[in-house]
């Protein structure tokens, strides 16, 4: 197969053909906003999310120093209250939805079915662009007074009482969202349609499935937000009655539209991680994913459960007691193909030999800290506890295990583990391992305080506290110090190993899969020959049997 | 220089070595064939539709519950729509469908002038409704039936139910008014149509744009085929 190409071009050595790659076939800013390479594309969204993830961590830190003290002396309590509405709208809307799929998908996701690109590479840059107008809203709102709702939008408050600026918010949530959409459909047609000679369902990665089951979702649930937020916006604007009970509408109405995608959202978070650990733990572990159709189906079914669930964010809103019964069941149902995931990457760890690399690191955490948030999602999923614990720290807790101790660990995993891909440069081992131990300790000590302060009785979204939750408190802001310090590290280290940094070569971490069979950073058209699968789904004798057979002829 | 030339000329070669002889000019370099071409753009298509259903989806529910709470109120607040001008406009919209299939069909027989031809008339028809439509808003605005601080209208037979009918007309504003959206959104995408079938750029091997436009437009139609019964008529 090679061969043909070197007979083309008879003057030029393999290594110079090496040479030339998706970063330096053009140059110049131009190259990269008009760019149709779903690689670079990758990248701009990879500096747009950290770009928002800095800023939403900023938020963070100054609610963390709020709460050192039981009074309320840092910000007033409305300061306070914009202080959480914005955290939560850059983080969920602006960072953890599109991070994992708009970063490592749109980079990894061709790749791994040997295509040359997504199906629809316009659509894929458009949609980075709706992804950066929806943004500059979220920044103008920051700028220009910012917005005290919480980033759920409540009505009527946020439609009749609310002085701050909610109609800017939910319209960059709103365009924001058609750019999740844009690059959900066009991940379900590249899965579909662009997938390599003989890459079957079955021999496909893991994280191709998960990525799957994350596109529909996001292709299913986001347009009720849309559309949700659209009525919201005309209420507001028109001060019309859609949502407000004093003109005859709902507000419950909208609380069960505005879950219908909201819930789904949090697999649209939490998918994609599910989709890094997979790769993740085959890679380091060096075996085939124990039952690998289990977890396979078991993202599917995830994305089916996650739109039955939604009403269990209502129990306290004044639903009926048997459709409350019925989602208390349907929630601890969803806790079935989450929990085969989990056994099943600790099967695969079972007896390997499992090597300790920093995104190996990253995984075990994620597996630790999700199940964690996992089976807290139960203890709210049953409806006595529920009512108990609402509106508490221990729910904050809760999903800050499952948002940040899932989803962002897998996303440092997968950032550290394609690194070597996207860059051709290895991160330094030592800085990434102490940086996962930093993260690891770091989120420990600032949530789990939490489940305790939560469980007696600390309300959330106040800027002041009685006096016996102080300890708790300052362990956890204690914490957010240490967590900070652990998600600058990396940014610092990234950035000096693009320059620094070792030479990686095309399969540093000796892992299958098609974008481990392709140079480090890619060609332009991800692979110089259309691969041609002949191997199953982490199999390491015949992937390095079909590798070598390819380098011979 | 001559280097650098060579070398892209490699790469090029090295990156698409199966497409040596026929080479359609509207393949895209990341497809293997026109066939895999089209497939990927009508499934993307139906997926998008797909989206657009839930979109609709989420307010067609939201109506139905308040239709549900406030019966007598609905009944009288469709009373106000004008049912002739309401059904005249369905028969304008499936007739721009009829055309649009026209259209797609003579995409594929590389009939360019009538092609052409058809999509101007769906693209007239489409103006037409949107037109009436624009009548109708202008005489509902004019009865006080636009919601918000312009609602003045008060039901006389039975002023109790005056708040549901405000109700009911924020649905039909803003159900028609996204419907109305997407037909514009059409009709941008059928000018450029025009063109581009006018330039001669479609056959039978390249008409997937004017079959997912086809779909597109067809799917509109099919949106206010329900809105029209839950609007104007039940």
């Amino acid at each position: 197969m090679t061969s043909t190409t070197i007979d083309d071009a008879p003057f030029i050595e393999p290594s110079t053909r090496e040479r030339r790659n998706y970063l330096n076939d053009e140059y110049g800013v131009l190259s990269w906003l008009l760019t149709r390479d779903h690689k670079r594309i990758a990248l701009l969204y990879l500096f747009s999310v950290t770009t928002f993830f800095i800023v939403g961590g900023i938020i963070a830190f100054m609610m963390r120093l709020e709460l050192l003290t039981p009074e309320g002396d840092m910000f007033t309590s409305d300061t306070y209250n914009k202080l959480f509405t914005l955290h939560g709208v850059v983080m969920i809307f602006f960072f953890l939805i599109p991070a994992i799929p708009a970063v490592m998908g749109n980079f990894i996701l061709p790749i791994m079915l040997g295509a040359k690109d997504l199906a629809f590479p316009k659509l894929n840059l458009l949609s980075w662009y709706i992804y950066m107008i929806g943004g500059t809203f979220g920044i103008i709102v920051i700028i220009t007074g910012g917005v005290d709702t919480g980033w759920t939008f409540y009505t009527p408050f946020s439609t009749q009482y609310s002085n701050t600026k909610v109609f800017a918010t939910t319209l960059g949530a709103f365009i924001t969202g058609f750019s999740s959409i844009l690059t959900g459909l066009n991940f379900l047609v590249t899965i579909h349609r662009m997938r390599a000679p003989g890459l079957t369902w079955y021999r496909l990665p893991l994280f191709v499935w998960s990525m799957y089951g994350t596109s529909v979702i996001i292709m299913l649930a986001t347009p009720v937000l849309a559309i949700t937020l659209v009525m919201l916006m005309v209420e507001r604007v028109l001060r019309v009655g859609i949502f407000d009970p004093a003109l005859g509408g709902d507000p419950v109405l909208y609380q069960h539209m505005f879950w219908f995608y909201s819930h789904p959202a949090v697999y649209i978070m939490v998918l994609p991680a599910m989709a890094v650990i997979s790769e993740c733990v085959a890679a380091f572990t060096r075996k085939k994913i124990f039952g690998y159709k289990f977890v396979a189906f078991s993202s599917l079914a995830i994305a089916f459960l996650s739109f039955l669930v939604w009403a269990h964010h209502l129990f306290v809103a004044g639903i009926s007691i048997y459709s409350a019964l019925i989602f208390s069941f349907l929630s601890m149902f969803v806790a079935v193909p989450s929990a085969i995931k989990v056994f099943n990457w600790t099967a695969t760890m079972y007896k390997a030999s499992v090597s300790w690399q920093t995104p190996m690191l990253y995984v075990m955490g994620f597996i630790g800290l999700f199940t964690i948030g996992g089976v807290t999602g139960l203890f709210l999923a049953a409806l006595g506890v529920d009512v108990h614990v609402h509106d508490s720290y221990f729910v904050v807790a809760h999903f800050h295990y499952v948002m940040v101790g899932g989803t962002i660990m897998a996303y440092m995993a997968g950032i550290h583990y394609w690194w070597p891909k996207i860059t051709g440069r290895m991160y330094p081992e030592w800085w990434g391992r102490l940086s996962a131990l930093l993260v690891f300790v770091g989120f420990n000590l600032t949530f789990f305080p939490q489940f305790l302060v939560g469980y007696v009785g600390m309300p959330r979204r106040y800027h002041a506290y009685a006096p016996e939750f102080q300890v708790l408190n300052v362990l956890s802001t204690a914490g957010a110090t240490v967590l900070a310090v652990g998600y600058l590290l990396p940014i610092i280290y990234l950035t000096w190993s693009v320059k620094f940094g070792r030479k990686a070569g095309a399969n540093p971490w000796g892992a299958v899969g098609l974008e481990w069979a392709t140079t480090s950073p890619p060609p332009k058209e991800n692979f110089h020959e259309t691969p041609v699968v002949t191997w199953e789904a982490y199999d390491y004798p015949a992937f390095l049997k079909a590798m070598k057979e390819t380098q011979d002829v | 220089m001559s280097e650098d030339a060579t070398l892209s000329h490699s790469a090029e070669h090295a990156s698409e070595p199966h497409t040596h002889g026929h080479h359609h000019p509207f393949l895209q370099h990341h497809f293997e064939d026109m066939g895999q071409q089209h497939e990927a753009s009508t499934l993307g298509m139906w997926f998008f539709v797909a989206q657009e259903i839930l979109f609709f989806g989420g307010i067609f529910c939201a109506y139905f519950i308040y239709r549900e709470m406030y019966p007598e109120a609905w009944k009288a607040g469709s009373h106000h729509q004008n049912w002739q001008i309401g059904a005249a406009n369905t028969i304008v919209l499936i007739g721009s469908s009829l055309t649009m299939a026209l259209a797609v069909w003579g995409a594929q027989q590389a009939k360019r002038k009538f092609t052409t031809l058809m999509l101007i008339l769906t693209l007239v028809l489409g103006g037409i409704f949107v037109g009436v439509k624009g009548y109708e808003y202008a005489e509902h605005i004019h009865e006080g039936l636009f919601p918000g601080s312009m609602f003045t209208f008060v039901q006389q037979d039975a002023p109790h139910l005056t708040p549901g009918v405000h109700l009911f007309m924020t649905f039909y504003f803003v159900m028609t008014g996204l419907h109305a959206l997407h037909m514009i959104i059409g009709a941008g995408l059928l000018l450029w149509f025009i063109k581009r079938t006018w330039r001669g750029d479609f056959g039978p091997e390249y008409y997937s744009p004017v079959e997912i436009m086809g779909l597109y437009w067809h799917f509109v139609d099919i949106v206010w085929i329900f809105l029209f019964p839950l609007l104007y008529l039940v």
